[in-house]
C-alpha cells in the first residue's frame, strides 16, 4: 500500500466510528518494516441475497449494490474483502439456491478489489451441508496468510447442529500447531464461537473447543457475522467482534422474545445496516476497526 | 344447604382423593407421564407445556416433515434430534420451577429462528 501511515488512518476514520480493539501489546513499538506491512481489509456480512419482504427492506435488491459501490469509492481501497456468511437467503429449492448464489456472485464481482474470501452462513449451507456453496464460492474452511497475519476460516454452519465438528477441530489443532504462540491470528467465522445467546441459536455448539485450542495463542481476534449487529466480547484474551448485516438488523440478544428482523424505519432508511474495515499495522497487535453505515443515495 | 349439595361435597372430595392416589400410584410405579409433541416447519404443537418440578416426564416427538431438533439451553442443554418416520423420546426432569424456552437447533429453513416454545415448570 503506497500511502503514509498517518494518512492511512486519517482516511479510514472519515465520517465513521473508529474502534481500536484488541489485546494491546506491541502498540508504539518501532516498526522495522516502515509500514510496508500495514494493510486493510473490508468485512461484509449477511447480505441474504434473495430475501424479499418490503416491510423489512424495501430495497432488498439494492442494498448490497449500494454497499459495493460505497466500498468501490473508499479513498483507500482494501487489500482484500471477506464475506462472513449468509451471502444468500435460504430456500428449500436447490435450483433457486444456486440461482441466488450465481446472482450474488455476479453482483459481488462488481467490487474493484478482486481478492475476495467467502465464508458460508447457515442460510447458504445449512440445508445441503454446503454443497451449493462450495460449487459457487469454494471451500468452507481454509487458511490464508497476509502480511504477517494468519487467517483461519472456520465453518460452523454446514453441519446443521451449529457445530464445527471434530474433524474440523482436529484440522484447526493441526493448523495452530504450525504457528508460534505469538503469531498474529484472525479467525473468521459466521456464528459466534462463544455462547452469546444460545436460546436464539447465537452460539456454536462446540465453539468452546475451538476457543480452548486458540487460547494459548497470544494474538487472536475473531470476526464473525450471523447476528446482524455489532457486538464486542472477550473470552479470556480473545476479542470477538460481530459485524452488521446488509439486509436487515436483528434485535439485541434477549431484548425481545424472538430474533426476528427489525422492520424498516422509513425515517431512517438502512438503519442498522453496514460493513466495516479492519486495519492492521505492523506496530500494533490491535486492529483499527472502522464501521461504515449503508447510506441512502 | 340442600340435601343434594350435602351429598355432592363428600363425593367430589373423595374423587379428588382417588385421583391423587392414582397419581401417587403412577409416580410410585415409576411410569412417567408422556407428552406427545409434533414438530414441523416452523412450529411445535403444543408449544407451551406445563410440567411439575422434580417429576420426570417423557416428551414423545414426531416430525411431520423433515429433521428438526429440540433443545432446552437452560435445562442443562438437553437435546433431541427429531427424525421423520420415527418416534423420538427424551425424559425431562426439571429441578426448579420457572419458564424454560426450547427451540429447534437443527437449521430447517427461513422460519427456523422462530421455531420455539416454552416449558412451564411449577411446584
Amino acid at each position: 500500500m503506497d500511502i503514509d501511515r498517518r494518512d492511512f488512518l486519517k482516511l479510514l476514520g472519515v465520517g465513521s466510528a473508529v474502534l481500536v480493539l484488541g489485546q494491546g501489546g506491541r502498540a508504539g513499538a518501532l516498526d522495522a518494516t516502515g509500514g510496508k506491512d500495514d494493510f486493510m481489509f473490508v468485512q461484509m456480512s449477511d447480505s441474504h441475497w434473495g430475501f424479499s419482504n418490503p416491510l423489512i427492506n424495501p430495497d432488498a435488491t439494492g442494498t448490497l449494490k449500494k454497499a459495493i459501490a460505497a466500498v468501490n469509492s473508499m479513498n483507500v481501497q482494501p487489500d482484500f474483502i471477506v464475506f462472513t456468511g449468509d451471502i444468500t437467503h435460504t430456500t428449500d429449492d436447490p435450483k433457486e439456491r444456486r440461482k441466488r448464489m450465481s446472482e450474488a456472485r455476479d453482483i459481488i464481482s462488481g467490487l474493484k478489489v478482486k481478492d475476495i474470501r467467502f465464508l458460508a452462513g447457515e442460510h447458504d449451507a445449512g440445508l445441503d451441508n454446503g454443497e451449493a456453496f462450495q460449487e459457487y464460492f469454494g471451500k468452507t474452511h481454509y487458511t490464508f496468510d497476509y502480511k504477517g497475519v494468519h487467517f483461519i476460516v472456520l465453518d460452523n454452519v454446514s453441519d446443521p447442529t451449529s457445530s464445527i465438528t471434530d474433524p474440523q477441530l482436529q484440522w484447526l489443532d493441526g493448523e495452530l500447531k504450525k504457528l508460534d504462540k505469538d503469531s498474529r491470528i484472525i479467525v473468521l467465522t459466521h456464528r459466534p464461537l462463544f455462547n452469546l445467546y444460545p436460546s436464539w441459536d447465537w452460539w456454536t455448539r462446540d465453539g468452546a473447543k475451538a476457543i480452548d485450542l486458540l487460547t494459548p495463542y497470544k494474538n487472536v481476534t475473531v470476526l464473525y457475522g450471523h447476528i446482524h449487529q455489532e457486538n464486542h466480547h472477550m473470552t479470556g484474551s480473545i476479542p470477538h467482534h460481530a459485524a452488521k448485516g446488509l439486509m436487515f438488523p436483528r434485535p439485541a440478544p434477549g431484548s425481545v422474545p424472538k430474533p426476528v428482523p427489525i422492520p424498516w424505519d422509513a425515517s431512517a432508511p438502512y438503519k442498522g445496516l453496514g460493513y466495516r474495515s479492519v486495519a492492521s499495522m505492523s506496530t500494533m497487535t490491535d486492529y483499527v476497526i472502522t464501521e461504515y453505515p449503508v447510506q441512502k443515495g | 344447604m340442600t340435601n343434594s349439595k350435602r351429598f355432592v361435597v363428600p363425593i367430589v372430595l373423595s374423587m379428588v382423593l382417588v385421583l391423587a392416589g392414582l397419581a401417587a400410584a403412577a409416580d410410585q410405579s415409576g411410569t412417567p407421564q408422556v407428552i406427545k409433541i409434533t414438530a414441523k416447519r416452523f412450529e411445535y404443537n403444543p408449544n407451551v407445556i406445563k410440567i411439575k418440578t422434580g417429576v420426570p416426564v417423557i416428551f414423545e416427538f414426531t416430525s411431520l416433515d423433515r429433521v428438526h431438533g429440540f433443545t432446552v439451553p437452560d435445562l442443562g442443554g438437553i437435546r433431541q434430534t427429531i427424525e421423520p418416520g420415527k418416534v423420538n423420546r427424551i425424559t425431562i426432569l426439571a429441578p426448579k420451577a420457572g419458564t424454560y424456552e426450547f427451540r429447534c437447533d437443527l437449521f430447517c429453513g427461513e422460519g427456523h429462528e422462530g421455531m420455539t416454545g416454552k416449558i412451564i415448570v411449577e411446584d
